[in-house]
């Protein structure tokens, strides 16, 4: 009599004959959509908080695939391009305009990549002398966008009183102001 | 100068301090030295009858006419027979607290407009002391 074996179930009637690795669990790391802020939407009023353009108030037009969003000032009122900007370093507040009349499907995170510059070789003395600063170019297609961009940006500013001058001022804060207790 | 405010049956406060503050009530009935009965009424100033200490109220010029612990139903008829609710609205105590809420309550863009009324009310000003100089 065979002695009753230890393992439940039958063996396989079939296995190779040489052991097969199984595949080891990929790596890869999955990337979520990016998480936009809740009070953010398309034509919030964004006070940007660095870089260049720090204390402006200016539209948000779109959030990127990449997490930043896309902002113009518009460019007449005070002067910030269609630029992209980041979540982290701006405020929202609760001022919306209606830019559903605005078309900015054409913009994306390749839109705004850098063009390659030809590698210069350059010699020890240019090296430390430093670069000049060099005047940024701005592309006729760029251009062309911001105009078609802002015209109906415009018009649906102008919509709203008073807040031409709202987007043209600068925010900052004066000596009674507690950030901490303000509702934008 | 004799007290005018007593802290009596019917004396309306102020809650300054608890999860009531900022809203009136009356007082129904005294403890003892420091602690009183409070009801809204309810219905009308949200604040539920509760025993609280002096220390959290403040007394306020107005009285209704009750007895000691009314009932919340005669309370109420008390307060709409001497239109307590618009007496004290109509005070500038009121008024002052309802301009500081106000004014926490502000968005940026309203504190832009703000900011240009100011900006104009002082421009009329200016130029009417230039023309009461000249």
């Amino acid at each position: 009599m065979v002695a009753a074996s230890g393992t439940s179930g039958k063996s396989p009637r079939y296995y190779p004959a040489e052991d097969v690795k199984a595949p080891k669990p990929s790596y890869k790391v999955k990337q979520n959509a990016a998480k936009v802020r809740k009070s953010i939407t398309p034509g919030t009023v964004l006070i940007l908080l660095a870089g260049r353009f720090r204390g402006s108030r200016v539209v948000c037009l779109k959030p990127l695939e990449s997490g930043l969003l896309l902002v113009s000032g518009p460019y007449k009122i005070n002067g910030v391009p269609i630029r992209r900007v980041s979540q982290a370093y701006v405020i929202a507040t609760s001022t919306k305009v209606d830019v559903k009349g605005v078309d900015v499907s054409k913009f994306n995170d390749d839109y705004f990549s850098r063009a390659n510059d030809p590698v210069k070789a350059e010699g020890e003395d240019e090296f430390f002398t430093g670069d000049a600063p060099k005047a940024a170019i701005v592309s006729d297609e760029r251009k062309a966008d911001q105009k078609a961009v802002d015209a109906s940006l415009l018009k649906a500013v102008a919509a709203v009183p008073m807040m031409e001058g709202y987007l043209a001022a600068k925010f900052s804060l004066s000596e009674n102001d507690r950030p901490h207790k303000m509702l934008f | 100068m004799p007290f005018t405010r007593y802290a009596e049956v019917g004396r309306v406060v102020l809650v300054n301090y608890g999860p009531e503050s900022g809203k009136i009530a009356t007082i129904v009935d005294i403890v003892d030295q420091n602690k009183c009965l409070i009801d809204g009424p309810q219905d009308i100033t949200g604040v539920v009858r509760q025993v609280i200490p002096f220390s959290r109220i403040a007394l306020t010029d107005l009285t209704v006419k009750i007895q000691r612990n009314a009932r919340a139903k005669t309370l109420k008829a008390a307060w709409a027979e001497a239109d307590t609710l618009n007496k004290w609205e109509a005070t500038s105590w009121a008024k002052k607290l309802a301009a500081k809420k106000k004014r926490a309550s502000l968005s940026d863009f309203d504190r832009f407009k703000v900011m240009v009324a100011k900006k104009q009310k002082s421009a009329i000003i200016a130029k009417k002391m230039e023309e009461l100089a000249a």
